[in-house]
């Protein structure tokens, strides 16, 4: 008999949690989203959980401390993470990293004039620039998460930060238990319902200048570092979107889409045939009654530290281009896909288990090519606006280096100019 | 808690590397750190095109020499006691009196370690000579196809000729010493680490 009755309470128990959680989902997240009004609760919970991490990140310090040990900081600029966040000069953006690097060219480093004889001593400079650049490089550091300077509770960043105390294992458990229950079952629901207006989880922190939004018979372009972004911008406006074709769960998903709207989706054979895809993107452009195109020019996903080259493909094509800049807040949830590590569906089990997925989405005024500009000179023109808008380091170096090795060229390059340094500007370096 | 790297390092290698190498207690975890981001296999090792996938080392000339300096004769796998100790060399050298748990023998990062390391870069057969073929291989990498053969040949030619003392056609590490004598190695190869 008591088994008969625990039965039955616990199943009460279950119905009533039920009952409440469904209440509770209609009234303060679908009515509100379907009414537009908010109740502040996401600002509170995001305050709330700063305010937990950066206490868990000062017990983690003392621990250091009585260890008499330092505790490494990345990204150690001085500036509060706060403002490291908002801040939009490029200047300050500039990653600092472990080791301060010595930019001078070749020339100037080894010699005061160019023309003067080879000396044993030069291999120096080629052995302490290789040694920095295994110590510290500009790419290989965009293909991997940020570090964070506070550690938010989530056992993928945690990198450095030891002596962890018994208090902060217990929040840290607490966490585990609370976003995988509570939010991951959360975030499920709401995808279900209704998915424009945005899961608990997704934040857009505002600053957008609806009069740059995208035009039809336009190209937008975007820096890249998730396949959320398209959700992101999907959600404030529509486009046709251009992309590799992808096998399993995306490639369902993109033939879906298809049926939709126009998208372009192109084979990786067929996207080496630059002919071919500025074809289809002009004919799409010139149709005035298509949305307009978004095209992440990077090629590839970036970790949001960093704007890499964008390929010039996109700029060639004779239309406006609507730069969006796309900024995560890292403290929540590392949003940046790293696709040679994970595949995208435990990759979506992380986005759905982080604290929160907050970003800044800022629509920048629209850019035309300019008389006399090449194709090249007018995507970079495009990447430093991005950059110094969304407070990322401006790169060169292509996006492409995250799986293919760097061309030869570029060693050629620098031979010549260590042999200027040997021979001077004369005739006979031809 | 250690899924991120394979294992977070133990207090004790920690303390091991640092009396071998000097390096402070957060630089070892940030070079951890960087050995396992490097370490693609994720099998505690670096092996040679592990190093080339950094883009900036790939096309820096000598790459491929540097890369040679982290290996052992004959080994294709470098630990990370191995990197470090390698790393060691550009450890500027001020920073040894800060260091009380010095090695009793001499630090890795001495002007005559460093000199060595430089050494090694030209010495190819490993033969502690470098030899006039061996300087000519290592300019041909420095300068590509930029300069002629005869005009590098000359460029070896003066350079022996002005180092070689005891007249055996080629440089032994005294001599190389000799001549780098008034080179500020310290401040040339050093990285300036930031903590």
């Amino acid at each position: 008999m008591t088994w008969f009755s625990s039965d039955s309470s616990l199943c009460t128990c279950v119905c009533v949690t039920l009952a409440l959680w469904w209440t509770h989902l209609v009234l303060f997240v679908i009515v509100p989203a379907v009414l537009g009004v908010s109740f502040g609760i996401r600002s509170f919970y995001m305050r709330t959980l700063l305010k937990v991490f950066k206490w868990a990140t000062s017990r983690i310090e003392t621990g250091a401390k009585e260890k008499n040990e330092e505790l490494y900081k990345p990204d150690c600029t001085g500036k509060s993470s706060d403002e490291m966040f908002h801040v939009k000069s490029l200047t300050l953006a500039r990653l600092v990293g472990i080791i301060a690097k010595g930019r001078a060219a070749p020339l100037q480093e080894l010699r005061s004039t160019a023309g003067s004889d080879f000396e044993l001593a030069d291999v120096l400079y080629f052995s302490r620039r290789g040694a920095e650049s295994i110590v510290d490089d500009e790419v290989t550091r965009c293909f991997s998460a940020q570090e964070l300077e506070t550690w938010n509770l989530l056992t993928r960043s945690n990198y450095n930060f030891r002596h962890i105390s018994v208090r902060v294992t217990a929040l840290w458990g607490l966490g585990v238990l609370l976003r995988y229950t509570v939010i991951l079952s959360y975030t499920q629901v709401i995808h279900h319902q209704i998915d424009h207006h945005a899961a608990p989880q997704v934040i857009h922190s505002g600053q957008t200048l609806r009069e740059n939004k995208p035009q039809n018979g336009g190209i937008c372009v975007a820096n890249h570092t998730t396949p959320i972004d398209v959700i992101i911008l999907a959600n404030d406006g529509c486009y046709s979107l251009v992309g590799q074709v992808h096998r399993g769960l995306m490639g369902v998903l993109q033939r879906a889409m298809v049926k939709a709207s126009s998208h372009i989706w192109f084979e990786r054979s067929e996207a080496k045939d630059r002919h071919l895809v500025a074809k289809r993107l002009g004919d799409h452009v010139a149709d005035k009654n298509k949305l307009p195109i978004l095209i992440f020019p990077e090629g590839t996903c970036v970790n949001n530290t960093s704007v890499m080259m964008f390929k010039k493909g996109s700029f060639e094509v004779d239309c406006t281009i609507y730069p969006v800049a796309i900024k995560y807040d890292p403290r929540f949830g590392d949003a940046f896909w790293n696709s040679s590590k994970f595949g995208i569906v435990s990759y979506l089990l992380r986005m759905m288990s982080s604290w929160a997925i907050v970003c800044s989405v800022w629509y920048l005024p629209p850019m035309n090519r300019e008389e006399g500009e090449s194709a090249v000179e007018f995507a970079n023109r495009v990447k430093s606006a991005i950059a110094s808008q969304g407070g990322l380091v401006d790169l060169v170096w292509d996006g492409g280096l995250k799986r293919a090795k760097v061309k030869e060229d570029f060693k050629k390059e620098q031979q010549k100019l260590y042999s200027k340094v040997l021979v001077g500007d004369t005739e006979t370096e031809k | 808690m250690g899924s991120r790297a394979s294992t977070l390092l133990r207090e004790e290698e920690i303390e091991e590397i640092k009396k071998e190498t000097g390096f402070s207690h957060s630089q070892i975890t940030r070079l951890y750190s960087r050995f396992t981001s490097l370490d693609k296999g994720e099998n505690g090792t670096l092996s040679r095109e592990d190093f080339q996938r950094i883009p900036e080392l790939a096309i820096n000339p000598l790459g491929d020499r540097i890369i040679n300096a982290f290996f052992p004769e004959g080994e294709d796998q470098v630990n990370f006691r191995g990197f470090m100790r390698t790393l060691a060399h550009f450890r500027p050298i001020e920073d040894n009196e800060k260091n009380k748990n010095a090695a009793p023998s001499e630090p890795l990062n001495s002007r005559t370690n460093k000199l060595l390391f430089a050494f090694r870069l030209y010495d190819l057969d490993r033969d502690d000579k470098i030899s006039r073929d061996e300087l000519l291989q290592v300019l041909r990498m420095m300068v590509g196809v930029n300069i002629s053969d005869e005009q590098l040949g000359s460029i070896a030619d003066r350079t022996i000729q002005e180092a070689d003392t005891n007249g055996d056609n080629s440089i032994s590490f005294n001599e190389f010493m000799k001549v780098l004598e008034k080179v500020d190695v310290e401040q040339k190869m050093s990285i300036r680490f930031l903590h």
